[in-house]
C-alpha cells in the first residue's frame, strides 16, 4: 500500500456498483434541498426578503388556487408528454434534440386540418383527420434524421437541433399566410366561433382531456419499454450496438421505429396543445418544452413513472419561480435561473449516485 | 448594394464567427458543449453590466476614458462566461456528467440570465435612466479603422468594422495554428479523438478539456459581448440576440470543424441570415422561409460529410463522451 507515498492524490474515484434506491433518492433529494437553499439565497439577495416568504410565495403561485392547480397539472402534462417522447429514444442513445420541432410540426398539422377542413366535414371526422395528420407529420419529422443516422450514421444531435429551427421558421411562415385578422401575423384563435376541430373537454374541466391522455401514455410506454420486445430490442441497441448486431437484430429498423414513435409522441403533444387547449399555434407554442423535456426524461433516469415527479418538480419550479417575479417586481426570466441552478445540483450529484471517492488514508502514512 | 449587403453579412457573422471558434476547440476536446447560445448570452450581459457601471460612475459621457471604456466590459465579459464555462467543465468532466442535458441546462440557465439582468438592471440600482443604451461605451467598441468612409467600397468591406471583428478572425487563424501546428493542439486533438489513448500517452485529460472548454466559452462569449456592443450600438433588448448560438454551433458542422474555413462560413451564413432583406419585393411570409436557410444548408452539408465518411471531415471520435480512466 506504501508505493510512492507521495504521489498518491488526496482522493481517487471508484465507479459505484449499484446503490440501494433509497440511498440514491436520499442523494437526489439532498442535492435538491440544497439547490433550494442556493436558490432562495439568490434570492434573498437580489429581492431583500426572508428565504421563508419567498418559498410560501412559490406554494402559493403554484398552488394559490383551483386554477392555477389546474394550470399546473396542465403544464405538468404537456412537459411529461414531450419527456415521454424522447425517453424511448434516449434509452437508444440517440440524442433526439428536435422534439420541440417534431411538436411544431405536429402541433401545425393540427391547425392546418382546422383551417383548411373546419365546417367543411363533421366534426368527428375532422378530430380524427387531425389526430392522424399530426401524429404523422410529426412522425415523418422525426424520421428524416433517424434514417440519416440509420443509414449514414449522421449526427444525430445536430441533425435534430437544426430541425427544430426549420420548423419553427415553418410555422413562422404559416402564421403570415393564414394570419386572422389580415396584418397582424398571428393566426388567432381558430374557429372561435364555430369550434370545429376543438378537442372535446371533459365535463367543465378544459385541461382534463390533456391530463387524461398523457398518464394513458405514460402508462403505455412504462409498459413498452419494460416489458415489450420492441422496448428490449432498444434498450440492447442503446447498451451497444455490437451486441445487438451480434445477436441478430436490425439495428437501423430498431432506430427508426423507434425515433417515429419518439415523433409520434411529440405529434400527440402537438396535438393536444393545438386542438386542446391553445386552439392556435405560434412559434412560441412549444415553449421550450423539447429541451427541458431531455433534462425531465434524463433526470428520472428514463423512467417514466419518475418522470411525473421530475416534470411535477420542474412545473413547480417554473411556476412558483413566475410567481416570485411578479410579486417581488422581478423579471420573468427568473424563472430559468432558478431552474438552471437546480438542474445543475441534480446534474452533479448523479456523480455521488454512480461513483464514490475514496480518500487518501493519511493515518496509515508514519512519519 | 454589394458593398452594403458584404458589410451586413460580415457584422451579421461576426457573433457566429466568435461563437464558432469557440466551439471548435471545446468539441475538438471531446466536449459537445450545447450550452455555447447561454454562454453568448452571459458573455454580452457581462459586458453590459461592466460597461453599465463605468457608465453610471461617469460625471459626464466626456469624461470616459478609451482604454477604460473597452477594457472593463471586455474583462467582464471574458469573467462571465469564464464562470459558466467553469461550472460546465466541472459538471461534464470532473462529475461527469451528460454532457447534452448539462449544456442544455447552461443554455436555459444562461438565456435566463442574460434576460433577468438585462430587464432588471436598472431597477436593481435604482437609477432614473429609462434604458439601457450604453452609446458611449458602445461607440469605443465601434470605432472603426481610419480611412474607413474615405475609401469607398473598400473602406465598406474592410476597414468599416469595430476592433472586436478583425479580433474573431485573428482569434480563427491563432486557433487554427493551435490546433494543426503546434504540440498543444495536437494533444487537444487526441483528447478530442481518444481519451484513453491520450491518458496513456500521459496527457492529462481532465487539464486539456478544462483548458479548452474554458477558453473556448471565453472566446464564444465575446460573440455576445461583440453583439450588444457594437452591433446593437449597445443597447440591450431582451432575447435580441435570438437563435444566434444555436447557428454558431450549425456553423461548427459547416465549416466541418476548422476554424479558417469558419472566417468565410460565418460571412456565409450572415449573409444568408440577412439575404431576405436585400431581395426586392419579398412578401413577409416569403422572409420567414428565407430565414430558415442557415439551418436547412447545415443540414445538408451535415448529411454529404457523413455520407461521404472521410475521416478528416468528421467531427471529434469521443465528441460527446465523458471520459472515466476505469472504465473498460
Amino acid at each position: 500500500m506504501n508505493k510512492t507515498k507521495n504521489h498518491e492524490p488526496l482522493f481517487h474515484i471508484v465507479k459505484r456498483d449499484s446503490l440501494p434506491v433509497y440511498k440514491s433518492w436520499g442523494i437526489r433529494i439532498i442535492a435538491i434541498l440544497a439547490a433550494l437553499i442556493v436558490a432562495g439565497v439568490i434570492t434573498m439577495l437580489l429581492t431583500g426578503e426572508n428565504p421563508i416568504n419567498v418559498y410560501l410565495t412559490m406554494f402559493k403561485g403554484a398552488f394559490g388556487t383551483s386554477r392555477r392547480i389546474w394550470s399546473l397539472l396542465q403544464s405538468l402534462a404537456m412537459l411529461l408528454c414531450v419527456a415521454l417522447a424522447v425517453t424511448p429514444a434516449f434509452m437508444m442513445r440517440f440524442w433526439n434534440i428536435g422534439a420541440e420541432g417534431q411538436v411544431l410540426i405536429g402541433g401545425l398539422a393540427t391547425a392546418a386540418c382546422m383551417i383548411t377542413l373546419g365546417d367543411k366535414i363533421p366534426n368527428a371526422l375532422l378530430i380524427i383527420v387531425m389526430i392522424v395528420a399530426s401524429i404523422s407529420a410529426a412522425a415523418i419529422w422525426a424520421l428524416i434524421p433517424a434514417f440519416f443516422k440509420a443509414k449514414f450514421n449522421t449526427n444525430e444531435t445536430l441533425f435534430t437541433l437544426m430541425m427544430n429551427y426549420v420548423a419553427i421558421q415553418l410555422v413562422s411562415y404559416f402564421e403570415k399566410l393564414w394570419e386572422n385578422p389580415k396584418g397582424s401575423s398571428n393566426i388567432g384563435i381558430i374557429n372561435q366561433a364555430t369550434h370545429a376541430g376543438w378537442l372535446p373537454t371533459i365535463g367543465n374541466f378544459d385541461y382534463l382531456l390533456n391530463i387524461i391522455v398523457v398518464l394513458a401514455l405514460t402508462v403505455f410506454m412504462y409498459i413498452y419499454l419494460k416489458y415489450s420486445k420492441h422496448g428490449y430490442e432498444l434498450t440492447v441497441v442503446g447498451e451497444s450496438e455490437n451486441t445487438a448486431r451480434y445477436i441478430g437484430l436490425n439495428v437501423k429498423k430498431v432506430i427508426m421505429r423507434t425515433m417515429i414513435l419518439s415523433g409520434a409522441v411529440c405529434g400527440i403533444a402537438g396535438l393536444l396543445l393545438v386542438g386542446g387547449t391553445n386552439h392556435t399555434i405560434t412559434t412560441t407554442t412549444a415553449g421550450g418544452r423539447g429541451f427541458t423535456a431531455i433534462m425531465v426524461s434524463w433526470l428520472a433516469k428514463f423512467n417514466p413513472i419518475y418522470m411525473i415527479l421530475t416534470a411535477f418538480l420542474i412545473t413547480f419550479l417554473e411556476s412558483g419561480a413566475g410567481e416570485i417575479s411578479t410579486v417581488f417586481g422581478l423579471n420573468e426570466s427568473f424563472s430559468d435561473i432558478i431552474t438552471g441552478i437546480i438542474i445543475f445540483f441534480i446534474i452533479g450529484c448523479e456523480f455521488f449516485i454512480n461513483y464514490k471517492l475514496h480518500f487518501r488514508s493519511s493515518h496509515k502514512e508514519v512519519k | 448594394m454589394l458593398a452594403t449587403f458584404i458589410q451586413r453579412a460580415v457584422m451579421q457573422g461576426i457573433p457566429l464567427l466568435f461563437g464558432a471558434t469557440g466551439e471548435i476547440l471545446t468539441e475538438k476536446s471531446g466536449n459537445l458543449n450545447l450550452g455555447i447560445p447561454g454562454i453568448m448570452y452571459v458573455g454580452g450581459i457581462s459586458g453590459v453590466i461592466g460597461a453599465f457601471f463605468y457608465e453610471s460612475s461617469l460625471a459626464s459621457p466626456e469624461d470616459a476614458n478609451a482604454f477604460l471604456a473597452i477594457s472593463i466590459p471586455l474583462l467582464c465579459s471574458i469573467l462571465g462566461s469564464l464562470i459558466v464555462g467553469l461550472i460546465y467543465c466541472f459538471l461534464t468532466v470532473t462529475l461527469r456528467a451528460n454532457q447534452n442535458v448539462t449544456g442544455l441546462a447552461i443554455t436555459t440557465f444562461g438565456v435566463g440570465f442574460g434576460n433577468f439582468f438585462g430587464g432588471s438592471l436598472i431597477k436593481l440600482v435604482d437609477t432614473d435612466i429609462p434604458s439601457i443604451s450604453l452609446t458611449t461605451t458602445s461607440n469605443f467598441f465601434r470605432t472603426t479603422l481610419p480611412f474607413a468612409d474615405s475609401t469607398g467600397w473598400f473602406g465598406k468591406i474592410f476597414l468599416s468594422y469595430g476592433f472586436l471583428a478583425y479580433a474573431a478572425i485573428i482569434i480563427a487563424l491563432g486557433c487554427s495554428f493551435f490546433l494543426n501546428r503546434t504540440r498543444g493542439g495536437l494533444h487537444l486533438r487526441a483528447v478530442g479523438e481518444n481519451p484513453a489513448t491520450a491518458d496513456a500517452a500521459g496527457i492529462s485529460v481532465g487539464k486539456t478539456k478544462y483548458l479548452a472548454t474554458c477558453i473556448g466559452s471565453v472566446i464564444a462569449g465575446l460573440g455576445g459581448l461583440y453583439y450588444v456592443m457594437d452591433y446593437a450600438n449597445g443597447v440591450w433588448s431582451n432575447d435580441g440576440f435570438g437563435d444566434r448560438g444555436w447557428l454558431a454551433i450549425a456553423l461548427v458542422i459547416f465549416v466541418m470543424w476548422k476554424p479558417k474555413s469558419g472566417i468565410l462560413g460565418s460571412i456565409l451564413f450572415g449573409g444568408l441570415y440577412i439575404i431576405y432583406l436585400f431581395i426586392p419585393g419579398l412578401p413577409l411570409r416569403t422572409q420567414e422561409l428565407f430565414k430558415m436557410l442557415p439551418y436547412v444548408v447545415t443540414i445538408i452539408v451535415l448529411i454529404l460529410v457523413s455520407i461521404r465518411n472521410k475521416k478528416e471531415n468528421q467531427g471529434p471520435q469521443s465528441l460527446g463522451l465523458s471520459y472515466f480512466r476505469e472504465e473498460r
